[in-house]
């Protein structure tokens, strides 16, 4: 019988002619990215690594260290990676969300194994890779012996047709797609169809990064033109692409029209079957309004964000704050003068780092505050405080209600 | 080692994510003090009522969210194992790595009330509740799990592969510090 593009993948890596969902597997693994926070808390050294060239460090979570605790993690970092002669080293300076690091230095590649101590690595699924989130015990693990296991879990498939409109990005697929099928919990969720031209490679990554809100396991896109494109712009090349086969088994197909999409947001709590469009969506005051993250803060985000801010002011009351993904995202949206729109509107430009995403540091919000985000989660407390509400939406709409105060459709804002 | 594991159950609810068992501002605490805050949202004060050997027993999706290391701060609690009448993948993976066995047992929660005396068998799937005399079947955990979960965790495995320096080796052996290597990501 056929394979869906996962257990391609995972039957390559395993070495093995066929996987079916419910087999145990062993895979060899391709890339191993470690992050700052695995540093400062019992970090041990180990006395022997499998592949310093399979090994990526990237200080994302907490930087500048914003605790001692994390401030002691960096040294430990340094020593690891002077030790090893690991070079592909990410530090301060030349840093950033470690889904970004991976996309920007071509760490993901089609058809291979990638996997790191952050929970929404399945972003690296965008670049078809079997990308997967892994705790930090388990990271070190394949820090040393290069290979893990896998249980294969059912595949969904996603098939995408028409085009994506104006004004609604790989954010919104994505609150639809939770609000309308809810959780994929041990489940495998692969995206592919004609409509995947008109969905650019950042706003897949976005997709792909946030299957981890519906708590599934891998999610892969295909390789099209528009990957290939990306792939060559970013030095990966020889890769061996994993589609599935035309008689592939699925749990569920289920088809997307991209072209009746609107922009959408997620009430707070969660993103599971709590989603609206932002048309019909109550017009609720807000305190915080983010754009940042490895989800979202991408360039073409910032770009949209500065196109919208561009002579308009955040509205009284309200906090916008902006996190580049990446110094390297920092430095191009410097040159072409987002920040500067961005600045001038009123906004906050931090530097790259997690920060505000997990509620560690940088924007953390108080009881009684409602936040309008564009990062990746958004449960109860995970900014801060327990008594704060987190609403969740595209860069676009987060832009536009930062202006308006209230959640706001952008396609309503008039210029 | 045994696989059966009899203790006192905390039964919970459905989707309970990591960052309601360990809080960012928890992440900036050491294990002894984060554990403190395991569910400080959804029932405030249960540290202080678990006690070793205690069974956490829970709905649907249980530990959706990040990779933050919470088995260490269950372990600390002296947990003795997690039941869920479903697991998200990763969060099942890192109680196994840290030592710590997990059980998916689908209508798990309909047998057991807070108190109840709990015996599951991971080897086998089999389990029953003591207080009340009911039974259930669940899928037993693949055997290479198990071997993980013989060995305490992923870290002694890597000790006893001689990955990790002789003094740090002897120290996990003693169980003095919890199996992991580093704090999770968000
Ligand atoms: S930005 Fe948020 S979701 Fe992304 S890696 Fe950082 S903490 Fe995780």
């Amino acid at each position: 019988m056929g394979m869906t593009m996962i257990e391609k993948m995972l039957a390559r890596k395993a070495g093995l002619p066929q996987v079916a969902p419910g087999d145990v597997v062993t895979v060899e693994v391709d890339m191993c990215v470690l992050i700052d926070l695995q540093f400062a808390t019992l970090w041990m050294q180990p006395s022997r690594i499998h592949d310093p060239d399979k090994v990526a460090v990237v200080m994302d979570h907490a930087v500048p260290a914003p605790s001692l605790k994390d401030a002691e993690g960096g040294p430990r970092a340094r020593k690891f990676v002077a030790d090893f002669g690991i070079k592909r080293f990410y530090d301060v300076g030349r840093h950033g969300i470690c889904h970004q690091i991976i996309a920007e230095n071509g760490l993901a590649r089609p058809g291979e194994v990638l996997a790191c101590t952050d929970s929404h690595t399945c972003a690296a699924g965008a670049y078809n890779t079997a990308a997967r989130g892994l705790g930090p015990a388990e990271v070190y693990s394949i820090l040393c012996t290069g290979s893990t296991w896998f249980q294969v879990a059912p595949t969904v498939r996603y098939e995408f047709g028409g085009a994506l409109p104006e004004s609604v990005s790989g954010k919104d697929v994505f609150l639809h797609i939770a609000d309308a099928y809810g959780d994929a919990v041990n489940q495998n969720l692969e995206f592919g169809g004609s409509g995947l031209a008109s969905i650019p490679v950042g706003d897949r990554r976005t997709i792909a990064t946030q299957a981890a809100e519906i708590s599934a396991d891998f999610a892969t896109f295909g390789v099209d033109d528009v990957l290939r494109d990306f792939l060559d712009r970013h030095g990966v090349t020889g890769y061996q692409a994993a589609e599935p086969d035309p008689d592939a088994s699925y749990a569920d197909v289920r088809r997307i029209d991209l072209g009746i999409l609107e922009p959408y947001v997620a009430r707070p709590g969660t993103v599971s079957r709590n989603g609206v469009p932002v048309s019909q969506a109550e017009r609720r005051r807000i305190d915080q309004a983010f754009i940042g993250s490895c989800a979202n803060g991408q360039l073409d985000d910032l770009r949209i964000a500065a196109g919208i801010l561009r002579g308009r002011k955040v509205a009284d009351g309200v906090r916008l704050l902006v996190t580049p993904a990446s110094q390297e995202v920092y430095r191009e949206a410097m040159r072409r003068g987002y920040l500067q729109d961005i600045a001038d509107a009123g906004g906050v430009v931090t530097n790259s780092t997690c920060g505000a995403c997990f509620g560690y540091h940088m924007g953390v919000l108080g009881p009684g505050e409602v936040c309008l985000t564009s990062s990746t989660r958004n449960f109860t407390g995970r900014m801060g405080s327990t008594e704060a509400e987190i609403y969740m939406a595209s860069p676009a709409t987060v832009a536009t209600s930062a202006v308006t105060g209230v959640i706001t459709d952008p396609r309503s804002l008039t210029s | 080692m045994t696989t059966t594991i009899r203790g006192r159950a905390w039964v919970f609810g459905d989707a309970l994510n990591t960052d309601a068992m360990y809080p960012a501002f928890a992440m900036k605490l050491d294990i002894p003090e984060a554990a403190k805050h395991v569910f400080y949202q959804v029932r405030p004060g249960w540290t202080s009522q678990v006690r070793p050997g205690d069974i956490v027993i829970a709905g649907k999706n249980f530990g959706l969210g990040s990779s933050r290391p919470v088995a260490q701060l269950f372990r600390h609690l002296g947990v003795a194992a997690l039941v869920a009448e479903e697991f998200n993948s990763l969060f099942l993976r890192n109680a196994v790595n840290a030592g710590l066995p997990a059980l998916p047992a689908p209508g798990v929660t309909r047998l057991f009330r807070d108190g109840d005396q709990g015996c599951f068998d991971i080897a086998t799937g089999t389990y029953r509740n003591e207080t009340t005399g009911a039974t259930g079947q669940a899928r037993p955990l693949p055997p290479l799990v198990l071997e993980i979960l013989a060995s305490g965790g992923v870290l002694p495995r890597l000790a006893e592969q001689g990955y990790l320096p002789a003094e740090l080796a002897d120290v996990l052996r003693s169980g003095a510090i919890p199996a992991d290597a580093g704090s999770g990501g968000a």
